[in-house]
């Protein structure tokens, strides 16, 4: 079966489930709201000490909320929903109906589940981003456009690549949703550009969770600090992170026991 | 009373034994929850080093011994939340909790209780490494060490009765994702989780002595690594004190008529 119209499928599916339930909408636009406002409250008592952080100045540093709003957004939309699926399916055998079905297993738990209303949070992400981008009366070049939006593309397969790493460790080990806690801790550290870290945990944020690539730097081409080099490094480490999730994944499945109900 | 103490050591020691044996699972938890400390120690002491060392009377080693001790009160901070509530009353679990002869909230202080003792021992080689990591400074006296030990616990239990009593405005809706959220986004702001208090701007510094939320967060921190003199830590602990009896009232009263709307779905 096309890949793709299983997963356009899963979507509409997705979409019709959550719009039977359109006072969510609300709900999580309220939600979104108090995310940015708490945001927003910590840029200014930073910004009531200092004129620049680590370089970075209040606009730019907007630029990098916004970006890690809409990343999240994407996250709590489509990845985390699948991948904790996917953990319950392990741990309770019902991964078998999956399994059972004629398409490709990984694409298949990958697509399953769509938070519709999530997404609230990547348009808010958006609006933030383009108030940054106001505020520094900046130009969007087409190159630099282009930049932004295969770093951001990239940033979420890596993502979604160390999800789906994190969540075949469930194959092995029973109790995993502290793993995914810890994963929501560590991209909670995205709100802040990763150079203002030390540099052990900065080199976690970046090949670890690659937080960097999915928020940082995206960042960096919004601001005119993207060089080609880390583009092309961004894209090498897609690739590894596919391949690598991909073969625990098929690691893990092998050695997956099946049903115990 | 005999029977209370006998059902809190009951309950407690079983959490004990229970959280023990998913200790990895505890570690992970806790590891997840250090990474929010961390991130605001590094923005401020960023700050304080590019303002020549200090911001707003913190240094960098104060900072560090600030959100270094906030591990432990935010684990503190940690008990039956308002979503489980919501849980318990949609599907009707808490049908079961009240056939006992005994209110419900009991089994959650007791529960939560047990499992901080196992919590406070593993927080002890987290909070080496945090140290040895990030070289917090610390002027501590003894009488500050007293204060802190009680005033956690103090945390601990207003933090119960405000959750709790949160949680219960799922009795009558269950729409309360959102309440709960706004909930926490004040809480934030309000109780030092964010920064010390003292860095707030004033009308928000205000604002907090009026309510619940600093003595959960930024007074037993700052019992410790502040430099309070004594009438203010044991004046700081009766507020605790004031906020746990003011908790438990409105407790009583707001289930009082909660229950009435208990319909027992499911169960």
């Amino acid at each position: 079966m096309n890949p793709i119209k299983l997963a356009l499928t899963y979507l509409r599916i997705g979409v019709l489930n959550e719009m039977q339930y359109r006072i969510n909408f609300f709900i999580q636009l309220l939600q979104s709201f108090i995310s940015v406002a708490t945001g927003l409250i910590g840029l200014s008592l930073v910004f009531g000490q200092v004129e620049t952080l680590a370089g970075w100045s209040r606009p730019e540093l907007l630029a990098v909320m916004g970006v890690h709003l809409l990343m999240g957004g994407v996250i709590r939309s489509i990845i985390q929903p699948n991948m904790e699926r996917l953990m319950d399916d392990v741990r309770n055998g019902t991964l078998d109906f999956a399994l059972t079905k004629p398409a490709d297993a990984q694409i298949l738990v990958s697509v399953r589940e769509f938070r519709f209303w999530q997404l609230v949070d990547v348009i808010v992400g958006i609006v933030v981003i383009s108030i940054a981008f106001i505020q520094l009366n900046g130009t969007l070049g087409i190159l630099q456009f282009f930049g932004f939006l295969s770093a951001l593309i990239m940033g979420g397969i890596m993502l979604y690549s160390v999800w789906l790493m994190v969540t075949s460790i469930s194959f092995w080990v029973i109790r995993v949703q502290e793993i995914s806690n810890l994963f929501e801790g560590l991209y909670a550290a995205g709100r802040w550009p990763v150079g203002i870290y030390p540099s052990w945990l900065r080199t976690g944020l970046t090949f670890l969770v690659p937080v960097a690539f999915a928020v940082t730097i995206p960042a960096e081409a919004l601001t005119n600090r993207l060089t080609g080099t880390s583009l092309l490094i961004a894209l090498g480490m897609t690739l590894l992170f596919v391949v690598l999730s991909r073969g625990l994944w098929r690691l893990g499945l092998s050695n997956y026991s099946g049903a115990s109900s | 009373m005999r029977r209370y103490i006998d059902f809190y050591l009951a309950t407690m020691r079983i959490s004990i034994l229970e959280q023990i044996q998913y200790s990895v699972a505890n570690y992970f938890y806790m590891i997840g929850m250090i990474t929010e400390p961390v991130i605001y120690l590094v923005v401020w002491t960023t700050i304080a080093r590019q303002q020549g060392g200090t911001t707003g009377g913190y240094t960098v080693g104060a900072f560090a011994a600030y959100y270094i001790i906030w591990t432990l009160v935010r684990n503190m901070n940690i008990v039956f939340t308002p979503f489980g509530w919501e849980w318990r009353i949609r599907e009707g679990q808490l049908s079961m909790m009240l056939m006992r002869p005994i209110h419900p909230i009991h089994s959650d202080v007791a529960f939560f209780a047990g499992w901080k003792f196992v919590v406070i021992l593993l927080w002890l080689p987290l909070a080496a490494i945090l140290s040895w990591i990030f070289k917090p400074t610390f002027d501590i006296r003894w009488m500050e060490v007293i204060v802190f030990s009680l005033a956690i616990w103090g945390a601990y239990l207003i933090r119960t009765m405000l959750l709790s009593l949160l949680g219960m405005i799922t009795f009558w809706t269950t729409r309360v994702s959102a309440i709960f959220e706004l909930y926490f986004g004040f809480e934030l702001i309000l109780s030092g989780r964010l920064v010390p208090m003292t860095l707030m701007p004033v009308w928000i510094q205000n604002l907090s002595n009026y309510l619940p939320f600093k003595w959960t967060f930024f007074f037993p921190i700052e019992a410790l690594v502040g430099n309070l003199t004594d009438v203010q830590l044991w004046s700081g602990f009766g507020m605790q004190l004031l906020w746990i009896a003011t908790g438990i009232f409105l407790l009583n009263i707001i289930w009082n008529f909660a229950i009435k709307q208990y319909s027992a779905v499911g169960g």
